[in-house]
């Protein structure tokens, strides 16, 4: 271990000289041109050396040791790593080879396909950086020889005279520019500046509307169809055989209106005679079929799992779950608010429909809902 | 000769112009000290311009738009169907643009590959202590960028308009919904009206490429800028002190080592991609607000969110015809900001506690400050315990386990875990202490038997290598300004640091944060861990033979 001498720093540009390379050649004598060489690292011996530096390093010692050994200790061993890096590099470069070919020969457009193409170009991608890795990693610890350098630490502080001096230097352009002296310029940029510090905000106004009372209304309204989703039929109580699970409904007109679903998605569950209860409304169920809103009140996820044996809705999110039978209360989990329900009755064809709109808001909690 | 190679060409030109020959030397001769884990913060760095590339490419293709299309790819079971612009082209890309599923898959492990290396770097620079002066600003950056990771984590996994990001995004909007006051506000500035409308891809898409990559870079520069110029920390060891550095220079052993690394995490993503499926987003369906997947997760680093969303109790005031939904925000806000804040002041807390202002540039070893250690580790534990209870209905589906069960010792667990945590953690570091205590009082045991002339037998030792002494030696805590000397009586006037109330509490976590195993007499001489003197091999040569004095010391439980 050598320890590295202080002159190598930075702040010891004194010691080389600071003419750039290649400039003022022939202006010193022979003898400094040949200790130039000294303050680059990894030179030859002077004699080796023909610099065009000129006399860069006056005052480097005319000898120094190299910090770096230009070799392994042990040459064979070191011949034999390199013929295992170069094999590794070479095996690199045919998976690099192998990744281009893969681009043209692996056609897409088919799932299969995608699966074959994305096994050889990412197979030979990951061999090609993985040859490259082991190589290199092989390289440094068999071929460059081991060496363990120290470096002194500066302190990480100014000494007390730059600091004084940065001081000065502050103190000398605040006076000259007067920006001390003459509090109403200082008063009147500041004032200058709040508006347009306010403005990008003021900019973002525009970004959406104010929530107004939307949040409290859904399309829902008194005589619109409930339509089964997906096949998007409108439902008869009939249709329900015997009681059974749950079925997402839409309000007619709005099944691929994604902003109206978000809020107006609707579940529909056919219970056993006698098991609705309070605080169930009853005149808002049709031959025991009940509907309540599907968006979850935590965070509005859709409540879309339902366990017909015990008439547990649970959203799949955070798992609160609520009771259908008893007015989709909540009986474990993070939600506070029972889902709402919607009132629903049948229209003179016999087809379920609402009411009315639901009677709260249905999602999430918000500030203003109270 | 040499020197023409290297200042003759395109270096002296370089060099005629800038003079950088004093300066590139100095960086060429830059010293790199080793250590394995300062390799996490590098994996980081590789996985974002990993990430950076990828990026790039796939947005060559993608289409930030939420304008309903009918989709007619190559992808059969959707033909015909409506979905976004987003997802169709997000398909396109996985199977109509040739590596495609390649690149998207490199970026989203790289993503999640980034964020835990950041994880991993913020552990073990909390862990060693290496965010002490002078590197805290250094710290509050990392901090940043971390929740910066989280963040762009999200947005961008939410781009695709799939269902399963979409359920991620309808709850990022419940919980912006229901902060006090703003909240409905900041939902609808957020995604232009209400949920969801046909602003909120878009606009995540600028900021997903542009504006926190952007921060990223200028950030991740300042961060890099700032440990190369006060220079890298390095764990004890022999001839390493507070005044150097020691390790290998930057050219040519650390550049051909980073360099390998760089082909090493490149390599381990590309192989991750090629052999293990990602967001498979044609297997969720496009997104549509009343549809949901059950069972469905988001990626691992927002599950601790997850968790503590599933395991608060449902709180709610309503307040003058006003909500405060509890059961919302503070899982939402509280155990990030718990654990960011937390981090954050850390150092200034402990700055204050220990009085120690002085710069360290040698690592502790976590044993070496138990309280420090164990204080992470209940912060690892608390967070374990949302983000297991985050998987609550894997765990209950793979163990045969009541849900319920589950978030009922979850929502227990979150306490008791992390105090259990502390305790155990710091019995441990102490443990570790004596050990350490005893290898540098006693030496090795040798596994050879003497006997003694009066017929004892006792184990021969060997003092332990000036190697070992050096790594294992413990810096000594500094002594809070103006406490008590060690001779002096209980019923001194306390110093002025320590009157009055925040005094006595100074006072009181400085004891519980600098305890450690006393270390008898002068086994480690300061924090110069420089090279025991002759003292000391007289110390060690003594404590060898005297084994009868059995743990003198070692033992005391004066902690």
């Amino acid at each position: 271990m050598s320890d590295s001498t202080p002159g190598r720093g930075p702040g010891d540009s004194g010691q080389h000289g600071d003419l750039p390379a290649g400039a003022e050649t022939g202006s010193t004598n022979g003898e400094e041109a040949q200790a130039s060489p000294h303050r680059v690292i990894g030179t030859p011996p002077p004699a080796q050396a023909r610099s065009m530096l000129g006399a860069a390093a006056v005052n480097v010692p005319a000898e120094r040791e190299r910090e770096l050994p230009a070799d392994p200790p042990d040459l064979a061993s070191a011949k034999r790593a390199e013929r295992i890096v170069a094999a590794l590099f070479m095996l690199s470069m045919l998976a690099g080879l192998g990744f281009l070919a893969s681009y043209f020969i692996f056609g897409v457009h088919s799932v299969r396909n995608v699966l074959h193409s994305n096994l050889a170009l990412g197979g030979t991608m990951a061999l090609a950086f993985l040859c490259l890795g082991i190589g290199a990693t092989i390289w440094v610890r068999r071929l460059m020889p081991d060496v363990e350098l120290t470096e002194q630490r500066k302190p990480l502080r100014s000494t007390p005279q730059d600091r004084a001096a940065f001081a000065e230097t502050f103190e000398e352009g605040a006076d000259a520019s007067q920006f001390v002296k003459r509090p109403l310029l200082r008063r009147t940029l500041i004032a200058a500046t709040v508006p347009v510090a306010v403005a990008p905000i003021v900019l973002l106004r525009d970004l959406g509307p104010l929530p107004g009372k939307s949040l409290e209304h859904t399309v829902w309204r008194k005589g619109l169809r409930l339509l089964n989703y997906g096949v998007n039929t409108p439902i008869r109580p009939g249709d329900f055989s015997s009681p059974g699970g749950m079925i997402t409904v839409v309000p007619d007109g709005y099944q691929d209106d994604f902003n109206a679903l978000a809020k107006a998605a609707v579940i529909i569950i056919k219970m056993p005679p006698g098991v609705l209860q309070a605080p169930t409304v009853m005149n808002w169920t049709v031959d025991n079929i009940v509907a309540y809103s599907k968006i979850c009140t935590h965070v509005g996820c859709p409540a879309a799992l339902y366990e017909q044996t015990t008439h547990h809705i649970l959203c799949p999110c955070h798992q609160s779950t609520f009771d259908a039978a008893r007015g989709a209360k909540v009986i474990f989990g993070p939600a506070t608010r029972a889902l709402p329900q919607l009132p629903m009755t049948v229209d003179a064809d016999g087809y379920l429909v609402a009411q009315s709109d639901f009677t709260e808001p249905v999602g999430p909690s918000y500030w203003e809902r109270g | 000769m040499t020197t023409n190679r290297a200042l003759g060409g395109v270096g002296g030109y370089l060099d005629d112009r800038f003079r950088g020959a004093q300066g590139f030397r100095t960086f060429f001769r830059k010293i790199f000290p080793d250590h394995w884990t300062f390799l996490l913060g590098e994996i980081a760095l590789y996985s974002f311009i990993i990430l950076l590339l990828t990026g790039t490419f796939l947005a060559l293709f993608f289409k930030p738009s939420m304008t309903e299309i009918i989709y007619h790819g190559s992808y059969l079971k959707f033909d015909g169907q409506r979905m976004s612009e987003a997802y169709a082209s997000t398909l396109n890309i996985s199977f109509d643009v040739r590596g495609g599923l390649l690149m998207r898959q490199i970026h989203h492990w790289a993503a999640d590959l980034f964020v835990a290396a950041i994880m991993a770097h913020m552990l073990r620079i909390f862990f060693t202590g290496a965010y002490r002066k002078p590197r805290e600003l250094n710290w509050l950056i990392g901090i940043v960028l971390f929740t910066l990771s989280l963040l762009e984590g999200l947005f961008g996994y939410s781009l695709p308009d799939d269902l399963l990001s979409g359920a991620g995004l309808r709850i990022t909007q419940g919980v912006l919904q229901s902060v006090p006051i703003v909240g409905t506000y900041l939902s609808f500035f957020l995604f232009g009206g209400e949920y969801p409308g046909t602003d909120i891809i878009p606009r995540m898409y600028i900021l997903h490429v542009l504006l926190i990559p952007g921060l990223f870079m200028a950030l991740i520069g300042a961060h890099l800028f700032i440990m190369f110029h006060q220079k890298h920390t390095q764990m004890p060891g022999k001839g390493r002190t507070e005044k150097n550095v020691v390790g290998a220079p930057m050219y040519p052993y650390f550049m051909a080592k980073t360099g390998a690394f760089f082909f090493f995490t490149f390599a381990a993503l590309a192989l991750a991609s090629t052999l293990a499926q990602i967001n498979p987003i044609w297997v969720y369906g496009p997104y549509n607000p009343i549809a949901i997947s059950a069972g469905s997760q988001p990626d691992f680093y927002m599950g601790f969110l997850e968790g503590s969303l599933r395991i608060m109790p449902a709180w709610q005031w309503v307040v003058f015809g006003h909500t405060f939904a509890f059961n919302v925000f503070i899982p939402g806000l509280v155990p990030l900001g718990l654990v960011m804040t937390g981090a954050a002041f850390w150092p200034f807390i402990e700055q204050w506690i220990t009085g120690d202002k002085r710069e360290h540039h040698v690592n502790d070893r976590p044993r070496n400050a138990p309280t420090r250690t164990a204080l992470g580790l209940a912060m690892v534990s608390f967070y374990g315990v949302l983000w297991l209870e985050g998987a609550n209905d894997v765990l209950a589906q793979h163990f045969d386990v009541p849900l319920y069960t589950i978030t009922w010792i979850a929502r227990f667990a979150v306490f008791i875990v992390p105090i259990v945590t502390y305790i155990v953690t710091k019995r441990i570091c102490l443990g570790l202490q004596r050990k350490d205590l005893h290898l540098l009082e006693h030496g090795v045991e040798t596994g050879i038997i003497r006997q003694l002339p009066s017929g004892e037998f006792i184990e021969e030792t060997r003092p332990a290598s000036e190697e070992v002494r050096a790594k294992i030696a413990r810096p000594e805590p500094l002594a809070l300004a103006g406490a008590k000397a060690e001779g002096e009586g209980e019923a001194d006037v306390p110093p002025p640091g320590m009157r009055g109330g925040l005094g006595r509490v100074k006072a009181r976590l400085n004891k519980v944060v600098t305890e450690s195993i006393p270390v008898n007499g002068h086994g480690t001489n300061g924090h110069g861990p420089n090279g025991p003197g002759g003292h000391d091999e007289d110390e060690h040569a003594h404590a060898a033979v005297g084994s009868g004095g059995q743990e003198s010391g070692t033992d005391q439980p004066g902690a």
